[in-house]
This record gives C-alpha cells, sequence and structure tokens, in this order.
C-alpha cells in the first residue's frame, strides 16, 4: 500500500509560522536580559504582528495537510481582526504592565501564542486542528489570567478559569469522539459527506448529542450564557489588560471556530442547531440585560455586557444566511473597537489611581471632559444608540434576523436591549451628573499610545455610525467563503 | 439646502467643540450659528410650492445600498412647518439660556446644537431607516440636558425620560425593520404605497404606536413628561414642549396614517378614547399642581390631547387643525416654559404658592404672561382657539360625543390657567423676596416678541398657515382614506 504524502502547504500557514517563531524567539528574549527588555519584547511582538497581518491581506485561497488547515477570506479576515484586538491590547497595556511588573516578556509570549492558537481556530478544516488551537488559546490565556503571581484575585481568576475552561475542553473533546464515533472522521467536510441526506444522513440522537456538547463547549469559550458563569469573576480579577484581551481575542477566534463547525461540518443538521443557538442567543441576551443592572464593579459590568453581545451575536449566527454571517463579522469588529476604547479608559483611570467601581467614575466629566467624551460614546455605542457604530451593528443583525422570519426572538432581543441600556446609561450618569469627590482630581497623564489608541477607537465609532459602506462590504467579501 | 439647514447647527457644534474655549465666545456662537440656521430655513419657505402634496427640496444619495437605506432628505406641506419650528424655536431657547447656564457653558451650547440637527433631520427624514437614527440620536442630548444642567430631581427623570422613550422605540425598529425587508426600501413614499394585509398593519399600528405614544405623549404613557419637564432647565423644556413632543404626532401623521390607514381607522376608537382620557383627567391633574412647570407640564399632555384626536378624524379641519394646533402649542407652550423660566431665575422656586401680586413689581412681565395664559386657554384671536375650533369641528363630523367630551377641556383649560395665573400675579405681594424682583430685561422681552407676534398672527389670520397645508393634508387624507388591505382581508372583522 503507497503512503500517501500529507498535502503540506508551508505558504498557507505562513503568519502563523512567523508567530510562532516570533514567539520562541522572544521567550528565550524574555528569560534573560535588563530591565528593559519588556519593552523591546513589545515592540518586537508588534512588528510581526504588523508582518503577519500584510502576508495575511496578501495570501491567497488555500488548503493543507489534507484539509486540516484552510486559508480563505474568512479566515484571513478573521486572523485581521485578531491582530488587531492583539496590536491594540499590548499597544495599550504598556504602561499598565510596566507599573504591575508583569511585563517580563512572559505576558508578550503569551499574548502571541493565544493569537497563534486562535488563528488556527480560524483556519481548522479538522475538529482536531479546532481542539488544538482552543487549546493554545486557551492555557495561554489562563496563564495570563494569573499572571500576576503575588495577586490573590489574579491566581484566583487563572485558576477558576482554567478549572471551568477544562471542563469545557473535556465536553468539546466528548463530542468530538461522538462524532467520530458515527462518521469515522474529523474533517469537517468528511462529517458534512457522511452525514449527507443523500449518502445515509441523520445518524440519531447520539450525533445530536454530539453536536451539543461541542455547542456546549464553543459556548463556555465565548461565555455564552448558559455557560457563562466563569465570565464575571474572571473578567474581574485578571489584571485588567488581559481582560481586555479576553473580551476580544477568544470571542473572535471562538466564533470564526463556531462558524465553520456549524456551516461546513453540520451544514445538514441546521434544524437541529438553529434552535440551539436560538436559545443560547436570548438566554445570553436576557443575563447580559438584566445581570448587568445590579454589578457595581466596571470590569463586572463589561462581563455581563460582553454576554449580551454574544447573544447578539448568536442572533446573527442564527440566521444561517449571508446576510446574518456578515452581520456576525460586522458585529465583531465594531464590538472589538468599542471593547478595547472601553477598556483603554479604565486601564488609564487604573493608572491615575481610580478604582474599578462604577462610583469611582463618579465627575469624570467635570474633570476630564475629553476622556467622559469618550467613554460616553463607548457606553452610548454598547448600548446600541444611533448615530454610533453599535448601532450599526445591531441593525444589520436584526435585519438578518427578520428576514430569516425571527419576529419573536427579534423583538425579545431588542426589548432587551432596552433593558441593557440602563446600566451604560448609568455609567454616563455617574461621569456627566454626579459630582466628584473633593479629593479626586482624575490628574493622570495620557501617554502617547493611549492618545493613539483613544483616538483610532473613537474616531472609528463615529465613522463607522454614519458611514459603515466600506466596513460592511469587507465584511461582505469576508463571508463570501461560505457560499450561502 | 435641506442638509444644510439640518447640518449647519451639527457642524457649529463642532466648531465649538475643537474651536471654542470661552463660554461667552460659545455662546455667542451657537447663537448665531442657530440664527443663521433660521434665516436659511425661511428660505425653504419662500421657495416652497404650495400648490403640490410633491416632497420638495429633495435630496437622495447612496448611503447603504445593500440593505436599501439612503440618505432621503425632502419636506412636504406637514413637515415644512415642524421644520420652521424647530429652527424658530431654538435661537430663543439659547438667548433663553444666556444667563441661566453657568456651568459648562459649552457642552450646553453643544448639546442643543446637535439636538437640533437631530430634530430637524426627524421632519426632514424620507427614509425611515434616517428616521429612526435621527429620532434615537436626538436622546442623548437630550438626556444630557436634563441630566447636567437640570434641577435636584435631574437624574432620576434624566434616566425616566431616556428608557421610557428608547423602550417604545425599539419595537419601532422592528416594525421599520419588517417594512423594510417587505419593500426592498425604506423610502417613506415607497413605503406608503406598499399594500400591506389588515393583521399585519394592526400589528405595525401598535409597535409604532409604542414609540409615538411615549413621545406624544399620550395618557397612560406620560408620566416621564412631568418629570423630565421639571427638571429640564428652562431652555430644555421649551424645546421638549415646543418641538419634541410634535415629534409623536408627526410619527402619527407621516406614517401611521398613510402606511397603515386600514389599521388607523381601526384603532381610533382607542386614539379617541386615550386622548379623551388625556383632555380631561390630565386637565383635572393640572388643576391640582402646586408646582409651576408641573402645571404647565400636565396641560402640555392636555393639550396634545386634541392634538390626536384632530388627527384621526380622517377630515380635513381635524388634521389641519392638530397640525395648526402642535404649532400653536409650541408657540404658546414654549412660551410659558420661558415665562416660568423669568420666574425662576429671580426666585430660584417654582411653588406657586410663594408667587402672589406680581403684577405689582413686573407690570411689563405680568401683561406678557396674561397674554399666553389666554392663549393658552384659547381665547378668540389668539393662536390656539383657531386650532381648538377646527379640531373641534373636525371631532364633530367625525363623532359627536367625542366632540363633546373633548370641548369640556376647553372649559377645564381655562380653569387651570387661569386659576393659576390669579395666583401667581394678582393679589398682594405677600413675600418680600417677590417685591425685589426687577421686571423683563430688554433680553427678556426679546425673546417673547416674535412668539407674541405669531400667537396673534395665527390667531386673526391662520391662512397662509393653513394654505400651507392644505395640499399635502388632502393628499394625506386620500392615502388615509384608502383601503389599502382589500376588501378580503376586511370582511374577516
Amino acid at each position: 500500500m503507497p503512503v500517501q504524502m500529507p498535502d503540506i502547504n508551508l505558504v498557507a500557514m505562513l503568519p502563523e509560522i512567523v508567530l510562532s517563531l516570533l514567539g520562541l524567539v522572544l521567550m528565550l528574549m524574555s528569560a534573560q536580559g535588563d530591565e528593559n527588555r519588556g519593552g523591546r519584547i513589545s515592540m518586537l511582538a508588534m512588528i510581526g504582528l504588523v508582518v503577519a497581518a500584510l502576508i495575511t491581506v496578501g495570501g491567497k485561497d488555500a488548503t493543507g495537510f489534507g484539509s486540516h488547515f484552510i486559508n480563505d477570506a474568512f479566515a484571513r479576515s478573521m486572523k485581521l481582526l485578531m491582530y488587531l484586538s492583539t496590536g491594540l491590547v499590548l499597544f495599550m497595556s504598556a504602561d499598565y504592565m510596566k507599573k504591575h511588573r508583569i511585563d517580563g516578556g512572559e505576558y508578550q509570549v503569551l499574548t502571541l501564542m493565544a493569537l497563534l492558537g486562535g488563528m488556527l481556530m480560524a483556519s481548522a478544516g479538522d475538529f482536531l486542528m479546532l481542539y488544538l488551537g482552543l487549546e493554545l488559546m486557551s492555557l495561554s490565556i489562563y496563564v495570563l489570567a494569573a499572571i500576576q503571581r503575588d495577586e490573590l484575585r489574579s491566581n484566583e481568576a487563572g485558576l477558576k478559569y482554567f478549572v471551568l475552561g477544562s471542563m469545557a475542553s473535556g465536553f468539546l473533546l466528548y463530542g468530538i469522539s461522538l462524532i467520530y464515533g458515527l462518521t469515522g472522521t474529523t474533517a469537517y467536510s468528511g462529517v458534512a459527506a457522511a452525514l449527507d441526506p443523500a449518502h445515509g444522513g441523520h445518524m440519531g440522537t447520539a450525533l445530536i448529542l454530539g453536536v451539543v456538547m461541542v455547542m456546549a463547549g464553543m459556548s463556555f469559550k465565548i461565555a455564552a450564557a448558559p455557560f457563562h458563569m466563569w465570565a464575571p469573576d474572571v473578567y474581574e480579577g485578571a489584571p485588567t489588560s488581559v481582560t481586555a484581551f479576553m473580551a476580544v481575542l477568544p470571542k473572535v477566534a471562538a466564533f470564526a471556530g463556531i462558524f465553520r463547525v456549524l456551516l461546513i461540518a453540520f451544514p445538514s443538521l441546521h434544524s437541529q442547531w438553529i434552535p440551539l443557538v436560538q436559545l443560547l442567543a436570548v438566554f445570553s441576551m436576557g443575563v447580559g440585560a438584566f445581570a448587568a443592572i445590579a454589578q457595581t464593579n466596571i470590569k463586572r459590568m463589561l462581563a455581563y455586557s460582553s454576554i449580551g453581545h454574544v447573544g447578539y451575536i448568536l442572533l446573527g449566527l442564527a440566521a444561517n444566511s449571508a446576510a446574518g454571517l456578515q452581520s456576525v463579522v460586522t458585529y465583531l469588529a465594531i464590538y472589538i473597537f468599542t471593547s478595547v476604547g472601553a477598556f483603554a479608559i479604565i486601564l488609564l483611570l487604573n493608572a491615575g489611581g481610580i478604582g474599578d467601581e462604577t462610583e469611582d467614575y463618579k465627575g469624570l466629566a467635570h474633570k476630564r471632559p475629553l476622556l467622559a467624551f469618550l467613554m460616553a460614546l463607548f457606553m452610548f455605542s454598547m448600548a446600541g444608540i444611533p448615530p454610533l457604530a453599535g448601532f450599526i451593528a445591531k441593525l444589520y443583525i436584526f435585519l438578518a434576523a427578520l428576514q430569516a422570519g425571527m419576529l419573536g426572538i427579534a423583538i425579545v432581543g431588542v426589548l432587551f436591549s432596552a433593558v441593557g441600556a440602563f446600566y451604560y446609561l448609568r455609567i454616563v450618569k455617574f461621569m456627566y451628573f454626579d459630582a466628584a469627590k473633593e479629593t479626586e482630581t482624575f490628574g493622570m497623564a495620557v501617554g502617547v499610545p493611549m492618545r493613539a489608541i483613544l483616538t483610532v477607537t473613537g474616531v472609528i465609532i463615529l465613522v463607522w455610525g454614519v458611514f459603515p459602506e466600506s466596513l460592511l462590504k469587507w465584511t461582505a467579501t469576508s463571508v463570501k467563503a461560505f457560499a450561502m | 439646502m435641506l442638509s444644510l439647514v439640518t447640518f449647519l447647527p451639527l457642524v457649529g457644534a463642532f466648531v465649538i467643540f475643537f474651536g471654542i474655549r470661552n463660554d461667552g465666545m460659545a455662546r455667542m456662537v451657537a447663537f448665531l450659528v442657530s440664527l443663521v440656521t433660521f434665516v436659511i430655513s425661511l428660505r425653504l419657505l419662500t421657495g416652497f410650492d404650495i400648490t403640490t402634496h410633491q416632497f420638495q427640496f429633495t435630496e437622495e444619495l447612496r448611503w447603504l445600498p445593500d440593505a436599501g437605506i439612503s440618505y432621503r432628505m425632502g419636506v412636504d406641506g406637514i413637515s415644512l412647518p415642524f421644520v420652521l419650528l424647530t429652527t424658530f424655536l431654538t435661537p430663543i431657547c439659547l438667548l433663553a439660556s444666556w444667563e441661566s447656564i453657568k456651568t459648562r457653558v459649552r457642552e450646553y451650547m453643544m448639546a442643543f446644537l446637535a439636538l437640533e440637527s437631530f430634530v430637524v433631520g426627524v421632519f426632514c427624514a424620507l427614509d425611515f431607516l434616517l428616521f429612526y437614527i435621527l429620532w434615537e440620536a436626538m436622546l442623548i442630548p437630550m438626556f444630557l440636558i436634563i441630566g447636567v444642567w437640570g434641577g435636584p430631581n435631574r437624574v432620576y427623570a434624566a434616566l425616566k425620560f431616556f428608557l421610557y422613550t428608547l423602550a417604545g422605540s425599539v419595537l419601532m425598529l422592528i416594525a421599520i425593520l419588517y417594512l423594510g425587508i417587505k419593500a426592498h426600501t425604506f423610502s417613506i413614499p415607497a413605503l406608503m404605497a406598499l399594500p400591506l394585509s389588515f393583521d399585519v398593519q394592526v400589528w405595525l399600528f401598535l409597535a409604532f404606536m409604542a414609540s409615538f405614544a411615549v413621545k406624544v405623549p399620550m395618557w397612560p404613557v406620560h408620566t416621564w413628561l412631568p418629570d423630565a419637564h421639571v427638571e429640564a432647565p428652562t431652555a430644555g423644556s421649551v424645546i421638549l414642549a415646543g418641538i419634541l413632543l410634535k415629534m409623536g404626532a408627526y410619527g402619527f401623521l407621516r406614517f401611521s396614517l398613510p402606511i397603515l390607514p386600514d389599521a388607523s381607522r381601526y384603532f381610533t376608537p382607542l386614539i379617541f378614547g386615550l386622548s379623551l382620557v388625556a383632555i380631561v383627567y390630565t386637565a383635572l391633574v393640572a388643576l391640582m399642581q402646586k408646582d409651576l412647570k408641573k402645571l404647565v407640564a400636565y396641560s402640555s399632555v392636555s393639550h396634545m390631547g386634541f392634538v390626536t384626536i384632530g388627527l384621526f378624524t380622517f377630515n380635513q379641519q381635524g388634521v389641519e387643525g392638530g397640525i395648526l394646533q402642535m404649532i400653536n402649542h409650541g408657540v404658546v407652550a414654549g412660551a410659558l416654559f420661558l415665562l416660568v423660566g423669568v420666574v425662576y431665575d429671580r426666585m430660584h422656586t417654582r411653588e406657586i404658592a410663594r408667587y402672589g401680586g406680581i403684577a405689582n413689581v413686573m407690570p411689563v412681565y405680568s401683561v406678557i404672561f396674561m397674554l399666553f395664559a389666554l392663549a393658552s386657554a384659547g381665547l378668540p384671536g389668539t393662536n390656539s382657539f383657531v386650532g381648538e375650533i377646527l379640531i373641534l369641528l373636525g371631532a364633530f363630523l367625525a363623532n359627536k360625543a367625542v366632540a363633546v367630551i373633548a370641548a369640556t377641556g376647553l372649559v377645564l383649560g381655562a380653569a387651570y390657567v387661569l386659576w393659576m395665573f390669579k395666583r401667581v400675579v394678582f393679589g398682594p405681594v405677600v413675600h418680600e423676596d417677590v417685591k425685589a424682583m426687577p421686571d423683563l430685561s430688554m433680553r427678556e422681552v426679546a425673546l417673547f416678541l416674535p412668539l407674541i407676534v405669531l400667537v396673534f398672527w395665527i390667531g386673526f389670520y391662520p391662512g397662509p398657515f393653513l394654505a400651507l397645508l392644505h395640499a399635502s393634508v388632502d393628499n394625506l387624507l386620500m392615502q388615509a382614506n384608502t383601503v389599502k388591505a382589500g376588501a378580503v382581508a376586511l370582511a374577516q372583522f
């Protein structure tokens, strides 16, 4: 029997190769050197991101390793969003890392590794690749959450995330093994072929159990309710720059993974998984809307708010249409900028000694009107108030949902979004309507990286709110790969 | 042209944001910008062709072609008066806040100009989604105006205002998206021609109503209004009563009646019922108020009850009366809030019992107050009389019982306004601090002059105003009286 050589296609995964090599080099660099090595490592990591982004932009459609690895327009778009999230977060956390003495290099390396895992998830064409990517990403983030070794809450967050995350990985693996057992393959295309109604088709309850298990595992990563319990504690306990990272990268990566699993491996099961996704969407929107109201810690509040956002994104996914997919990518892109912007302000205030309680934001508008204005922009955008980008994001989700005939869920969704507006407004209320404590001066300096990040995110929130056409064109081309 | 009127104030806000650090300058720039906007908007009036119901000064730009959303603007005889009312009242509001706003003047001026832009845009939008965007966008500056510069309980009022309106609006969003998907466009003229079955119309009507009724506000969703009015700064109350309330009624006119004619007729009894409750009940509530602003706020709800009755009479008198009454109410309620603001600036209380005998110390003020009090009560010769009589005529044609009950509102209206006037202005001066109040300054007199002119102009010679409406109202009535759903769907009910 001739041994078939796997079609190793290194060019297809050039960005991954560049980043993993860079990660290894940086790891060596972080093991020695002077006090300032953190800055150098961050710089190199950032350059690596730019190089990877350039290679990605120039990439061509290709598959490699026996369809384990897919490089298509969708993967490239999702990767660009991931570079963006990682780059923005690295860029803005420089001061924070230095202050908390976590800029020794491990931080940057772990961030890159998490990114690498996310990229593999976006390109996975096989359940095994998906799992490997997911684990690489998750393990890196578990460690990141606990990176403040002398901080009890950081350790707690890391451990909690690790224990619960391992559980979720277990679910995922169990689901994958069920699917493998029933179809005899782990490749998405192979699974789809085995499930094709033309060749025997549906395989009963065990298969559905497999799909549910896989979805449960993935839902944990995006913190969709009812798999969201970890998020508030971990968001709160982790160092703020890590929280910002957790709020964006794993979401993009996991959604990319879910996309491929549902649309390539299980297209014939859509009548089974759509209700599942709808259920997750409604739960998440509800938890996001109601649970956030009771929060007094801004990181916890944003954790619940991100659960709500995931709900809206899932709603777009449940539409199972080209418009739905486009709305999901649009939402993710806008969500990254809003989220990064909001966390940038939290980091900035944190550097000025202001705590994470929402009450601590009292009177910000009186002392630092521009910062308060930007925060208000991010909050109104998250609440989905026009003319800000967050409205466009929600608009396209609801448009897709209604086109798919999900009237009831869309109504529930908009009502939840009205409920959710309350807690975003409350932040604005603290900043604008309340007087600051006598002693509070909000006198922190705003460094150049922060200025750059806040300008970029603020401008984008405004511009995409009014002129979203370029964004929509880009998202439309990026989901063309799924010819629906 | 329309875009210029709409976005000039916003440009002004940006100029203040980037270019101006000085409070006095910010005041001046904002006032000048709003004045220039008003002058330009007058050009709309001179260039307007009153013989046609077509939308004029239309503009169309590609915006989001995939979803059928465009930037479409245009005015007809129904929207033009509101555009003018907005551009007219804004400079007055800015002038009124000249001295009463002392903190964070730049931000205030920016918020106000942004508000003007969005509101003018709401009235000019010919794309339903554009309308919605501006309709919602307007919440942000108004939220800040109430919350930052308002009275002691401003936070509660601002949140209540925002969440009430938002909760109503999101249902409308779903209805809008539904219509847009069905028609493959969000163009309002195209949607007016869209055939819809009766059942669908009913649901859409209820969704629209959730939004518009909150804004009007109709009983029982009016409760945000007294809070918002009482806590808002004077100019905020003026703009709220003068313009924002009109947006709800405008929504009924522009969308519910022509797009959902069958459902509108079906729900007429409901609208009449709620309006009558509003007229009578809130008038009684107004009688009992101890707070000047609250009294005027409740009177607004009562007056808007007249407006909604007029709009749903489905005849020319009623609809034109309703529109005219909206303009009148904008002028008169706006003036009353300004008048309250004048004494509030001096005494820092709105409690009716704290005043009394003002006629002795502020003769000019008292005369102007009397004028607007009588206008609010609907004295013949003032503008409200014309509007109310037209509405009642229309209501008689549509439903006699409704007209009779609504007419009692006039009596009650006279009662609460005149009683309030008596308690504030007449009688001996009891409180020492009242004695010390100076009469109106030149700036304050200048505020009221244009409003007084309008009161009498519309009161004595409403012809030109009504002529502006005729063609568009006729067309609207034609649309509203067609049976869109078809005989089959109607037969089911």
